[in-house]
């Protein structure tokens, strides 16, 4: 089953509101609260990076007995350099973002830390892909 | 397991408006034949509910003050929340008498269990046995949201008794030793909300409450008021035993100010600690302690107190200052080693929004769910008596509704049963056609 949110760029205050959406659904599916948490903290971060970075974007989340799959989709600027941006410390954004909070170069690292996989996908100019991956048995 | 909460209808009072189901934090409310009723595994306690209904349909069970004399020693353990109820008075001793003048033979403060909590908490963090950000459990609204909507959060609980819990152990130990016989003290607790009142009669956390009974402050207020009008200076017992920190527990903000935990955060009103706990969930909140109260200003806006919340923080202010410059309290020895004060019990994950315990069923259901609120206007008109569209959705397909519960959905069905009424009059038997031109 596919639960599809748009998330909006800019919006610093109120993001969060489709990995809270997502949330939900995963507690009425009654997933376990240790992959729970590792969704929230993966999804929320990514998430984030798209209104930080890409003025929003489109998400899918996938749920299978076996597996839950979110992909994530935005038309940004894309990364430079795909790895550089998994290193930890490692950020792009900008004064306002950083001066909101954001921005300290922890996302990438902590989703993978958090997921089964990550993969992320990104063309410059055109967009960007991130794929996350949970598995539940 | 039965009922698990004190809010309790009045049947004849409820008109059936969607005041409350709307306003519910867990959607636990549902309107059916006019009169709202409670899904009991769904309800915190909170009280918004009662603060919001304009019938007073909506009630907190707490018990009668007459039930104070099935005991021979009779035993109040105020919230310090209700010394900031009266207009002019800074003295909690005046409140301590009155009190005692109302027919309790001993008076134990609440605040006084806080400061020892302050203190027993505070090891607990600095021992680092527990995962970060640690959020309080004083408030059972707050402890019974996250045990039905944030599992993920339930290690984060301090697994710590409350004050109100502490305060009467060590009173029954006290009184004891002092050699009151164990069966003659009842100890009442006077509460500003539901949710203690349930903490109290069904404890999760501890396998029996030390509390006898408990008493609205709303109830205690209003016997009060003459008696400490009619209070001489010469009557004023010193019976205070806690300091200015205990008593400022009542208000948000005072469990941290009390543990002088730098690094901690204060939220109240159910809206803003539901998006505080969010936050932790997601790993975002760098704090060391996190205190949330249900409550808009923490125990001091109780949906059982009697003065606003605003108007009762700036008396706290005052309370306090006076307990800092004049208050003059008694000593007693309350302290008792053999009175633990950890939980016997942890929170358990209830899952009581889960809709079904095989996930590919759930995930059908959910789909269902999907597929019906598609179809419904989006409006959370409030109607069907569910709080939002989703609501119903969801209850359609856990059976307690029906789509024609929707009166949008049921006007579209009438307008076109009309359509085929009108199509299928027009219709004429083959034999009289011809009469038709």
């Amino acid at each position: 089953m596919i639960f599809k949110y748009d998330v909006e760029g800019g919006e610093f205050i109120n993001a969060g509101v489709a990995s809270s959406e997502f949330k939900k659904v995963l507690k009425q599916l009654g997933i376990s609260p240790e992959i729970i948490r590792k969704v929230s903290i993966s999804m929320y971060e990514a998430e984030i990076n798209m209104v930080i970075h890409a003025n929003g974007g489109h998400i899918e989340g996938e749920i299978t007995p076996e597996s839950i799959h979110v992909l994530l989709k935005d038309e940004g600027p894309g990364i430079k350099d795909v790895d550089l941006a998994m290193t930890i410390g490692y950020s792009t954004a900008s004064k306002t973002a950083r001066e909101m909070g954001f921005g300290a170069g922890m996302g990438l690292p902590n989703i993978k830390r958090n997921s089964d996989n990550l993969k992320v996908s990104s063309i410059l100019g055109e967009g960007t892909e991130v794929e996350i991956t949970f598995q539940l048995n | 397991m039965g009922v698990l909460h004190s809010v309790t209808l009045d049947r004849e009072r409820c008109i059936g408006c969607t005041d409350c189901i709307k306003r519910c934090p867990t959607e636990a409310i549902r309107v059916r034949n006019s009169k709202a009723e409670i899904m009991d595994e769904r309800c915190i306690d909170c009280g918004m509910c009662i603060r919001v209904c304009k019938s007073h349909a909506k009630k907190a069970s707490t018990d009668p003050l007459d039930k104070i004399n099935k005991y021979r020693y009779k035993v109040a353990i105020p919230a310090p929340t209700l010394y900031t109820q009266f207009k002019k008075i800074r003295d909690p001793n005046i409140v301590l008498t009155g009190l005692k003048k109302l027919g309790f033979d001993e008076v134990f403060e609440v605040a006084r269990a806080a400061e020892i909590i302050t203190e027993y908490s505070k090891e607990f963090l600095e021992s680092g046995k527990m995962i970060k950000p640690v959020i309080s459990s004083a408030c059972p609204a707050i402890v019974k949201l996250i045990e039905m909507r944030f599992p993920t959060l339930i290690p984060n609980v301090l697994p710590v008794i409350s004050p109100k819990e502490a305060i009467a152990r060590y009173a029954r130990k006290y009184l004891i030793k002092q050699g009151i016989p164990p069966e003659d003290i009842g100890i009442f607790f006077i509460s500003p909300c539901a949710a203690k009142v349930t903490n109290s009669r069904y404890p999760q956390t501890i396998k029996s409450s030390d509390v006898d009974g408990i008493i609205s402050m709303k109830e205690i207020y209003l016997k009060l008021v003459p008696i400490i009008k009619n209070l001489k200076e010469e009557d004023i017992e010193i019976l205070q035993t806690a300091s200015s920190d205990g008593v400022g527990w009542a208000a948000t903000g005072g469990e941290g100010l009390a543990s002088k935990i730098y690094n901690h955060i204060a939220v109240d009103g159910i809206e803003n600690v539901i998006n505080i706990l969010e936050r932790v969930e997601n790993g975002k909140l760098d704090v060391d302690f996190v205190e949330c109260l249900a409550c808009t200003n923490g125990c001091l806006g109780g949906p059982l107190t009697v003065e606003n919340s605003f108007v009762a923080t700036n008396r706290m202010f005052k309370v306090k200052k006076y307990i800092n410059l004049k208050g003059k309290t008694r000593t007693i020895d309350l302290f008792d080693d053999s009175v633990k004060l950890d939980w016997e019990y942890n929170l358990q994950n209830k899952q009581v929004l889960k809709l079904d315990n095989d996930m590919t069923v759930a995930l059908q259901k959910m789909g269902e769910i999907e597929k019906i609120f598609d179809t419904l206007p989006k409006i959370d008109c409030g109607s069907c008596g569910a709080p939002t569209c989703r609501a119903l959705a969801e209850d359609i397909v856990r059976g307690n509704a029906n789509i024609e519960d929707c009166i949008f959905m049921l006007r579209e069905k009438v307008r076109n049963m009309a359509k085929d009424m009108v199509s299928l009059s027009e219709k004429m038997p083959p034999s009289i056609r011809h009469l038709e031109k």
